[in-house]
């Protein structure tokens, strides 16, 4: 056990530092505020020119545009992007989840097709896996596609598909064998979101924001060379973009955590509670102690786990529990912060009177979302039990 | 950057593991609870030829000259076994201070005994306050020496020094001297025995430089988390075994979600705790910034998920649960005078704002 940077790492941080010293744009701050849509341009630029100095995809493999570089390796540039207030990514999903997945169970051809334009942000992609009956029992998802000569035709619906408004690919999990066991029977597509009879939807979500949408598919033609993996084999292939998005997807949220309770300890010592800085309330101090530490672990986990992944080679069950860790953490952190804010909590980023123009008010709601999204806590836990602790099925 | 643990580390934690389950298993901890001390001279020997009672201490005292991420895997190991008796007072706690506190000739008298397992040490720290920090003990040395009455000291009568945390210093004190009497405190946990030790003018040495208690505590404390940890593992494999086993309504009670929910609770709990735990002994050892802050982090978690852990092991086992043959019990007894030790979680949340909010180092911007 040795938390140091190598010698390599340190090299691969100093260069790092130095590329996003000069490249990291100084006028994010001003676009930080604007909606996604306005902004999103200004993202894609911006992971175009990460990827131009080789930092889009640094722990891909090297024939595939990334630098071979550790997970670790992976740690440190997202805690560079944060502390040089870098912009965030535009192709989150493709270079988190599906770029990987691809990389691991694509053809040659899918590779040499889809894997530049992830990194340069030219195609954004989404992901097609939930339905309205399909949430956590996902395996038991409708959407079919049938065989029609050389082609798949897709009918059905999928919904809560992040970046759908902008997407231009689609992973998509259909239903290829309906009489096979309902794991047996899935295959993974790739699905042009241009295909006629490809219909995206935005769907309002409790915050007022329409960041998920639905995607409605009549007789969408898809060649059948886009076949991800094996034919009924996509069971395999989703569950490894899922364990990406529940392992080491989530490790960068460690970093907006702690700006978040470093930024509650800053306010903590200016509002007042009882005449005194809320900062000198006994139950205050214990409540920020106690979310300060947990982000702590969060990160140490998340650490950990990276050890065991760069280990075995591939994210496994147990990167559950992270999403179990942060997704409840939040909960308690956006809590802490309406008690510390008081009536200012609630008031929205439109409100004069907000405090850091309303991000309080929205994250409260929106962790509401954390223990859903991504797999419940509840399907987290049974998959831990299962899988890691060998339960029997609880379902 | 690596967390998992290089191979001769892995080793030492497998070869312990082996070594406790081989000489002090569940039914010698059962006997060695129901004596007076819960020591056994042969168990000790036998510890001292694998090095343990050395393990941290340098080469030129008989140590092994390892480091605190190895000491914390011998006591996660010795906490999985309920391992009773001095080991941790000697080692972990006494052993510690001396090596960080004491002059070189200091360490000579008093670890060379200890890494030959000669001798068996212990810290008396509370007073009738039962304050953790420090500064709050009362007994001062007067003339060269102390009176007064210590608390809650672990492993008395066992020891054959006792180390002193009082006013303005840290002293040694022969445990044969006079004016010492040692009474047993009748504590929860049966397998540490606790003990009101009185100083009745009792000649005492003052040990090198007081500063550096603060880290020797700090060193017991991340020990005790670790120990904590190899408790927790055992209370989760025993009881995912029973749920696997134990059937009602014609199906283990681990296929049911209230019960497999917890199990994974208890998961997430452990690794949550060992993650930090391995963290605080590296942050120690390397020396680093946030040592102190990272230890209480993980005394913290340690105190509340150590006792959650427990509550949810005995829970799912029922009404065996709930039996003196049932060994959850005393891991749940040994559980709970760990949550207190070195402070408790409420204690160590006060630690942690003291260090991160009133220091006034955190800034929104680093992130």
């Amino acid at each position: 056990m040795d938390l140091n940077l190598t010698a390599e790492e340190r090299q691969f941080r100093d260069d790092l530092r130095a590329w996003l010293e000069v490249n990291v744009p100084k006028d994010w701050g001003e676009w930080r505020e604007k909606p996604i849509e306005v902004s999103f341009p200004y993202l894609r630029a911006w992971q175009r020119k990460l990827h131009e100095g080789g930092w889009a995809a640094v722990s891909w493999p090297k024939v595939y545009g990334g630098r071979g570089a550790s997970l670790m390796q992976q740690a440190i540039l997202w805690e560079e992007m944060a502390r040089a207030e870098a912009p965030p990514m535009a192709n989150a999903l493709g270079l988190g989840l599906i770029g990987p997945t691809i990389i691991a169970y694509g053809t040659e051809e899918q590779k040499k097709r889809f894997i530049p334009k992830i990194l340069s942000a030219e195609e954004i992609w989404c992901q097609g896996f939930s339905e309205p009956n399909a949430g956590s029992d996902l395996a038991s998802l409708q959407t079919e596609a049938r065989l029609d000569g050389d082609h798949y035709v897709v009918n059905g619906q999928k919904v809560w598909t992040s970046y759908g408004w902008v997407g231009n690919w689609c992973e998509l999990v259909v239903r290829t064998d309906a009489n096979a066991p309902k794991h047996k029977g899935l295959t993974v597509l790739l699905v042009d979101m241009k295909s006629p009879g490809f219909e995206v939807r935005p769907l309002r979500q409790m915050t007022g924001e329409s960041e998920f949408h639905e995607l409605f598919f009549r007789d969408v033609r898809v060649p059948a060379e886009n076949v991800l993996g094996k034919v009924n084999d996509g069971w395999n292939v989703a569950v490894s973009t899922l364990m990406y998005e529940r392992g080491p997807y989530g490790a960068r949220l460690h970093l907006l955590f702690k700006r978040n309770i470093n930024r509650l300890i800053e306010i903590s010592r200016t509002f007042l509670r009882n005449g005194h800085p809320a900062a000198q309330d006994p139950l205050i101090r214990q409540k920020i102690a106690q979310c300060y530490a947990e982000i702590e672990i969060m990160r140490l986990n998340q650490l950990r786990a990276f050890g065991r992944v760069t280990e075995t080679g591939v994210p496994g069950p147990e990167g559950s529990i992270q999403k179990v860790f942060w997704s409840e953490l939040n909960q308690r952190v956006q809590q802490v912060a309406q008690e510390l804010l008081g009536p200012y909590g609630q008031l929205l980023s439109g409100d004069s009177h907000a405090i850091d123009k309303g991000i309080w008010s929205y994250g409260y709601l929106r962790s509401r979302g954390n223990t859903i999204e991504a797999g419940t806590s509840e399907v987290q836990r049974n998959i831990i039990g299962h899988f890691v602790l060998g339960l029997p099925r609880s379902y | 950057m690596q967390f998992g643990l290089s191979e001769s580390q892995q080793m030492l934690k497998d070869n312990a593991r082996k070594f406790f389950a081989g000489e002090c298993p569940m039914d010698e901890v059962r006997r060695l609870m129901e004596t007076d001390t819960a020591y056994d001279a042969a168990l000790w020997a036998k510890m001292t030829e694998q090095g343990y009672t050395g393990i941290i201490f340098p080469e030129e005292y008989g140590g092994v000259g390892l480091g605190k991420v190895e000491l914390i895997l011998l006591m996660e190991e010795a906490g999985r076994a309920l391992l009773p008796g001095p080991f941790f007072s000697t080692v972990a706690l006494a052993g510690a201070a001396i090596d960080i506190v004491a002059t070189p000739e200091q360490k000579k008298k008093y670890l060379v005994p200890i890494c030959s397992g000669e001798a068996r040490s212990t810290v008396a720290m509370l007073e009738a306050s039962a304050s953790w920090d420090p500064i709050d003990a009362q007994m001062a040395l007067v003339k060269g020496r102390l009176t007064g009455e210590k608390l809650f000291v672990p492993d008395a009568a066992v020891a054959n020094s006792i180390i002193v945390v009082a006013r303005r210093g840290v002293f040694a004190v022969d445990a044969r001297a006079p004016g010492i009497s040692i009474k047993p405190m009748e504590g929860m946990d049966l397998t540490r025995k606790l003990y009101s030790v009185r100083f009745n003018n009792t000649p005492a040495e003052r040990l090198g430089n007081a500063a550096g208690l603060a880290r020797g505590l700090d060193v017991a404390t991340a020990a005790l988390v670790a120990e904590m940890v190899g408790g927790m593992q055992r209370t989760l494999d025993k009881t995912v075994e029973y749920a696997k086993m134990r059937k009602q309504f014609g199906k283990p009670i681990g296929s049911f979600q209230a019960v497999q929910h917890q199990c994974a609770d208890m998961y997430l709990e452990t690794e949550s705790a060992r993650s930090v735990a391995y963290y605080a002994a590296w942050a120690l050892e390397e020396n680093t910034l946030d040592a102190a802050v990272a230890v209480s982090i993980a005394k913290m978690y340690a105190s509340d998920a150590c006792r959650a852990v427990g509550n949810r092991g005995i829970q799912i086992h029922g009404g065996m649960g709930f039996t003196w043959e049932s060994d959850l019990h005393l891991y749940y007894r040994r559980t709970k005078a760990s949550e207190t030790a070195f402070g408790d979680a409420t204690f160590h949340r006060e630690r942690i704002a003291r260090l991160v909010i009133d220091a006034g180092t955190v800034s929104a911007k680093s992130a």
